[in-house]
């Protein structure tokens, strides 16, 4: 871990890991589905809708997974000042925004013709909402500071006060009454979901993670390359103060 | 019979391709982008101290 605190050395394995990665969410994604749309069979109530769970629950996974990702990574910037925590942070949050976005657009989709609403002000979608909120908050905040070494350190504290969510996402259909249904794959006592849906839902989530690495991988490398940029740029107009210094406006 | 939800199913699935192709291609113009801008400013003379040494990496 500590070895690839060195970017060049990172940069070196991303360019290795991109690829494969990519080629494996691809994989994971197109054999998932297949099995979605020529094996897994109907809803007995919902019918072909339930289709939709097979994108909405790996999208609503892997937007809690983004943020525990950067709460660890505001733990590394803040304890450790790993050069990696922050640039893992930065890289994470439109990736993590995306995701919650789609969680609540296809939940949406599956909620209008199976509850007769698009929306409702339930605990589960509320604090699937102030999630996506979290991350445009930690989206403008690093684009309120010039300077990416202090950005990091206060992105990172409204990271950690922000992670107090997570539980909440989690748990709000135990610990309220919702529309939403209660867990049905990770909890106690095992999934309810049977098998021939269950496993086209696991390797559709499998390909998301792998495709969410490989952009997670390439978001960190050009983050390295944009912080490059910057301070090459900066070097440049102090050797040369007439000259313009293109690259410096898109370097922040 | 087709299914009567049959847009809402083929809507989500086309915002699922939307929103990976949108991260997909923003990944890769903006990597493009940050070369062509870190390869005018080596043009220019500018180097990292750490870039003195001449390095495998990219």
């Amino acid at each position: 871990m500590l070895r690839y605190a060195n970017p060049t050395l990172f940069l070196d394995l991303a360019r290795r890991l991109i690829p494969a990665f990519g080629a494996l969410g691809a994989l994971g994604i197109a054999v998932g589905l297949y099995l979605v749309f020529f094996v897994a069979p109907p809803d007995y109530q919902q019918g072909e809708t339930v289709k939709i769970m097979y994108i909405h629950v790996p999208a609503a996974w892997l937007g809690m997974a983004c943020y525990s990702l950067m709460a660890i990574s505001a733990v590394g910037t803040l304890v450790w000042r790993h050069p990696l925590a922050d640039v893992s942070q930065k890289a994470a949050a439109p990736l993590g925004a995306a995701f919650t976005l789609l969680c609540l657009v296809t939940g949406s989709l599956w909620g209008k013709p199976m509850w007769g609403t698009w929306w409702v002000w339930d605990a589960r979608l509320t604090s699937v909402l102030v999630l996506f909120l979290m991350y445009c908050g930690v989206m403008a905040l690093w684009n309120a500071f010039e300077d990416p070494a202090r950005a990091g350190r206060a992105v990172a504290i409204l990271t950690l006060v922000g992670f107090i969510n997570i539980p909440i996402v989690k748990f709000s259909v135990d610990w309220w009454n919702t529309l939403h249904q209660p867990a049905s794959v990770f909890r106690m006592g095992g999934s309810t979901i049977d098998a021939s849906m269950l496993w086209p839902l696991l390797i559709m989530a499998g390909g998301f993670t792998a495709v969410f690495v490989a952009l997670h991988l390439a978001g960190m490398r050009n983050e390295i390359l944009r912080r490059r940029v910057r301070t090459l740029g900066l070097l440049a107009a102090q050797r040369e103060p007439e000259a313009p210094v293109e690259a410096l406006p898109e370097a922040r | 019979m087709p299914d009567p939800h049959t847009g809402f199913i083929v809507a989500a699935y086309l915002m699922a391709a939307a929103v990976f192709l949108g991260l997909i291609l923003r990944a890769a113009l903006e990597h493009r982008s940050l070369k062509g801008q870190l390869a005018r400013l080596e043009q220019r003379g500018a180097r990292r101290r750490s870039a003195a040494k001449p390095t495998t990496g990219a």
